[in-house]
């Protein structure tokens, strides 16, 4: 993960005007740089765009993709379209639930893994799709994906 | 990449001449009999591995050291729509279609194919009833019996080089409105098409345009154009496809109405899951500006537009238009009350038409060929095609074109090549959470906005999710109460309050707790919910469960009186048990089973303790055999 | 009941030569059967109100913008022989509308609402007596907390950043586990004390988050409202 330093934050922020209707995009270039908002990036964001530190809070806590704690270096998120429904996600995040030892939304103790849900990611044809940093695993299932992980985690 | 920046970089479209001349310019650099082997990277051929195949199929082709003119192009691009057969490889100009290709075919294509000219049989898509091999798809069923006008040009186009557009007319609607229709022309065309909004509301568009023209008139200053990509219905990727595999007919969709109705800027509102179709806006938005199709002086035609792509951060209600309007706003995605209406006061309190992107890839259609052409596909209060994504118990999960009016059966049945190993669905769901289950019975309903509002359903976004007998109606409803639950604004009392009260009454109805007089008592509940709510996402929140009870009753009264779930699903209701003639005892369930409630020894029957057994359904999943029975 | 006419009531028309006030700027409807007028501005809410009709609200407060949140004030709208439900807090009437406050949809939406709000507000003797108004004594559904009075209209948050300008208050999350904090959840010192949140509440939920809101007042003023700029980061009761 790269490291917090204020240069590299600014050049963030120069991208966009100072006005409110950039508070989300601005947020969302945060996350994704740094895995998560700190506050120190929520309040540079705050005086930059020109809004309340309680409506960024109020954005930053509404919509799912923002994080304010870090997030785990791998991030696994089991679709629960409707299809993948169907097909058994359920079970494959309880199951991962048990294996990892978090609730979904959850990140592990090591911060290794972050485990998350997803309302349909469009790849209905390869249900039950869990998608593992933004790779695509089509028919997954529990012995699959504990494979993986068990990769990943060396 | 920065080849294509380069060339586009040289030419300037200033009028329809221009565009021919540029169109011909690229046509005359292509040999039309040069072969291209089309390698589809819509997105589940890429989670299926299509990338590798495109680089297998170019090393082989490099290995084979063919003779320069018979060199074939690999193309990259978008979903064709047959995704339960990807990775897909078609072979134009003739169309010859393989599937479920390997990188390790490869060989085999360049020797087979592309030098001796014959067909790989193996590779080619079997008809299921006769056994036949079919060679090109336009001969496949899934295919035959779709009329693509709006996909047309998807899985033909590398939707990241404008120049492909062009070549097959693109830009071409655009061209011809701001040579020779005024404005209100452009309205009148599209009123007169009769082309109702795609995203799920059907709101018919030429209407809302004029509304929204009549408004500005009204009150002069700055007027948006918004495209609706959200697409949130979990089971719905009509949207993501448009956007992936032939952007510019929603840019060209958007920039026509942006000239109908006065409006100097537009944005796409793009669902943050999907960043392929993110970044392949972000190209031809750049491509369109560098050749002078969008920004100021658009064709030199005087008139000024421009596009900014806002991303979703992950809540389903800004699907919902004045909850989009929000977040683009740069707040929270809380609707408000409607009316007023967008059209009348909607981004910063200013006129702003919001049309989903499938709507605006319809524009230029109409434009081009004219409203009456349009008028003439469907039927007369549902005219054109609608996108379906067909997925669940469905042999043919993909994305599918029809003209409105057609009958439900004949997308299940002809297209949908039917229900695995079953003669019947038992429901098909259409609108996703807000839309309503159809059961077979039904299954004549034609596929258009009354009608489907009729049975009880509605056509919303263009998912259709088949179930078959072993889907529970009364799961499926609590399942997309879930899902609404997790996205409900929390604003208002109705929604916030009553999906988690509905689902009380349906997680007893799966533990088979309840009478009679419950399921009458959630009907009620259902109907205030419906009434009272803010926005649609709670008003159309009961109408799965209204829907299923409605056709289903039956399947709600044996969980309650009878204790069971006849569709093995609600796990109160159910055991596992192991088949002893089909059991070969692997262990594979002992090995997983959480609880360890599954005993047995090696090469013999296991079984599984229902007193310790906790329905996880592992065993279910992963045995080998199918030996594990669900009652 | 009123001549239907065909004109519209929106803006109302302003002539700068003549009185605001004409007799044909009054919006002309029925309120259960009766004959009501409207000035131009005032909701369908305004007018009931004006006129002694009784509509029940929750997040409705005059010094505030209306939200239309809690869907309590609900009426049943006939005109041009279709019958829909609007929110008379943020609807302007129309020319010849009828309005119908007890309809059978309307006692049916409230009494479900009552019903439920009994069981996420279980500690507020006001939600009580008003659910008792509508015949409603009790709830089939779970109380999640049984010391919960919080119903998340937004008073609140909305008198904090409309009239006080503060704004030191704001929802956290969204749908069941939306709730009203500061950020991060901890006192903001934005907060200027004024009690204008417990003022508006319709229950005592404020009252009981108020210190929440502002923290330790003893501190604040030894530490001249320097309390922490930059929070911990905590995590939102998800």
């Amino acid at each position: 993960m790269p490291k917090v330093t204020t240069p590299d934050i600014d050049s963030v922020l120069e991208k966009y005007p100072g006005q409110p209707q950039f508070l989300i995009s601005l947020m969302q270039d945060v996350q994704s740089l740094y895995n998560y908002i700190s506050p120190q990036h929520l309040d540079l964001i705050c005086t930059h765009v020109g809004v309340p530190r309680t409506r960024a809070w109020s954005v930053a806590t509404f919509y799912k993709s923002f994080s304010l704690e870090p997030r785990g270096e791998h991030e696994i998120k089991v679709c629960l379209g409707t299809a993948c429904h169907l097909k058994g996600s359920p079970r494959i995040v309880e199951s991962l639930e048990r294996e990892l030892h978090v609730c979904r939304g959850q990140t592990t103790g090591d911060l290794r893994f972050t485990l998350d849900t997803v309302n349909c990611v469009g790849a209905c044809a390869l249900a039950p799709v869990v998608v593992i940093d933004e790779e695509y695993q089509p028919k997954t299932t529990f012995r699959k994906l504990n494979k993986l992980l068990k990769g990943l985690a060396e | 990449m920065a080849q294509v920046a380069l060339r586009t970089q040289e030419f300037r479209i200033g009028s329809p001449a221009d565009l021919a001349d540029y169109q011909q310019q690229i046509l005359s650099e292509r040999d039309p009999n040069r072969p291209v082997l089309i390698v589809c990277h819509g997105t589940g051929c890429l989670a299926n591995g299509s990338p590798k195949v495109a680089d297998a199929l170019r090393q082989a082709i490099a290995r084979a050291g063919l003779d320069a003119q018979v060199v074939p192009e690999i193309k990259i691009t978008g979903c064709h729509g047959f995704c339960s057969r990807g990775p897909l490889v078609i072979l134009q100009p003739s169309g010859l279609f393989y599937q479920l290709v390997k990188p390790g075919d490869a060989e085999e294509i360049v020797q087979t194919t592309l030098i001796e000219g014959n067909p790989v049989d193996r590779l080619l898509y079997v008809e299921p009833r006769t056994g036949e091999h079919i060679v090109h798809d336009h001969e496949i069923p899934f295919y035959k019996h779709q009329q693509r006008i709006v996909l047309k040009n998807i899985g033909k186009i590398d939707p990241t080089d404008i120049r492909d557009t062009i070549a097959v007319g693109g830009y071409q609607a655009l061209a011809k409105a701001l040579s020779t229709m005024s404005p209100d022309e452009v309205i009148d065309a599209v009123e007169q098409s009769g082309l109702r909004g795609r995203g799920g509301g059907g709101f018919p568009s030429g209407r809302k345009w004029r509304i929204a023209a009549d408004n500005l008139r009204k009150n002069p200053g700055p007027m948006y154009i918004v495209g609706n990509g959200d697409e949130g219905d979990p089971g719905a990727f009509m949207d993501r496809t448009i956007m992936e595999g032939d952007p510019h007919a929603v840019l060209e969709g958007m920039i026509l109405g942006a000239y109908a109705m006065g409006a100097t800027q537009g944005f796409i509102y793009v669902r943050m899951e999907y960043p392929v179709a993110v970044r392949h806006l972000q190209i031809a938005l750049e491509q369109a500006r560098s050749l002078g199709l969008l920004g100021t002086n658009i064709m030199d035609s005087g008139f000024d537009f421009d596009i900014q792509i806002n991303r979703g951060a992950g809540a389903f209600v800004c699907g919902e238009e004045t909850a989009l309007i929000a977040s683009l706003e740069g707040r929270i995605g809380e609707p408000v009350p409607r009316p007023p209406y967008p059209a009348e006061k909607g981004l910063w309190d200013r006129p702003t038409i919001i049309n989903n992107v499938e709507t605006w890839a319809n524009v230029p259609l109409i434009i081009d060929k004219g409203a009456d052409w349009f008028a003439g596909i469907g039927v007369p209060h549902s005219t054109g095609t609608k996108i379906f994504s067909l997925v669940g118990k469905v042999n043919n999960i993909g994305l599918v074109e029809v003209p409105m009016g057609i009958p439900l059966s004949r997308i299940v049945d002809e297209i949908g090549g039917g229900v695995p190993g079953q003669d019947e669905f038992k429901a098909v769901q259409t609108g996703g959470p807000s839309g309503g289950m159809i059961p077979y019975a039904l299954k004549d309903t034609p596929v258009d906005f009354d009608s489907l509002t009729k049975v009880g359903s509605m056509m919303g976004s263009g998912g259709m999710i088949v179930m078959d007998q072993r889907d529970c109606v009364v799961d499926v409803a609590r399942y997309f109460l879930r899902f609404l639950e997790e996205e409900s604004c929390g604003k208002c009392l109705p929604c916030r309050l009553g999906l988690k009260a509905m689902q009380e009454f349906l997680d007893r109805f799966s533990k088979g707790q309840g009478t009679p007089e419950d399921i009458v008592e959630l009907q009620s509940l259902g109907q205030a919910i419906k009434d009272f709510s803010l926005c649609a996402l709670g008003g159309t929140a009961p109408n799965p469960v209204l829907t299923t009870i409605n056709y289903f009753r039956d399947e709600y009264e044996a969980h309650l009186a009878q204790q069971t779930c006849p569709a093995g699903v609600c796990k109160d209701l159910i055991t596992y048990s192991i088949d002893p003639e089909l059991c070969n005892g692997c262990g594979v369930c002992r090995r997983i089973c959480p609880q360890g409630c599954i005993s047995g020894e090696k090469k013999q029957l296991h079984t599984i303790d229902s007193n310790l057994c906790i329905r996880c359904g592992m065993c279910f999943d992963e045995c080998p055999v199918d030996a594990v029975i669900v009652q | 009941m009123t001549k239907s006419t065909k004109k519209k009531a929106s803006a109302p028309k302003k002539k700068k030569s003549e009185p605001t006030k004409e007799k044909a700027d009054f919006i002309g409807f029925t309120i259960e059967g009766q004959l009501v007028k409207a000035m131009p501005g005032w909701t369908i809410l305004d007018t009931a109100r004006h006129y002694g009709f009784h509509i029940p609200t929750l997040c409705y407060h005059e010094a505030l913008k209306p939200v239309g949140a809690c869907r309590l004030c609900m009426v049943e709208v006939r005109q041009n022989g279709a019958a829909r439900l609007m929110a008379s807090c943020f609807s302007y009437p129309q020319e010849g509308m009828e309005i119908l406050l007890n309809s059978e949809r309307v006692q049916n939406g409230r009494r479900w609402l009552m019903e439920m709000l009994l069981a996420a507000c279980p500690a507020s003797p006001e939600i009580q007596k008003m659910a008792r108004e509508f015949g409603v004594a009790s709830t089939r559904f779970t109380a999640e907390d049984p010391m919960e009075e919080c119903l998340r209209c937004g008073l609140c948050i909305r008198v904090c950043e409309e009239i006080v300008g503060a704004k030191a208050i704001s929802f956290g999350s969204r749908g069941v586990t939306k709730h009203v904090a500061t950020p991060y959840m901890v006192p903001n010192d934005a907060c200027v004390s004024c009690g204008s949140c417990v003022a508006v509440c319709p229950t005592l939920a404020a009252q009981t988050r108020l210190d929440k809101f502002r923290g330790d007042l003893a501190q604040r003023m030894a530490h001249g409202h320097q309390a922490p700029h930059a929070p911990q980061a905590h995590s939102a009761p998800f």
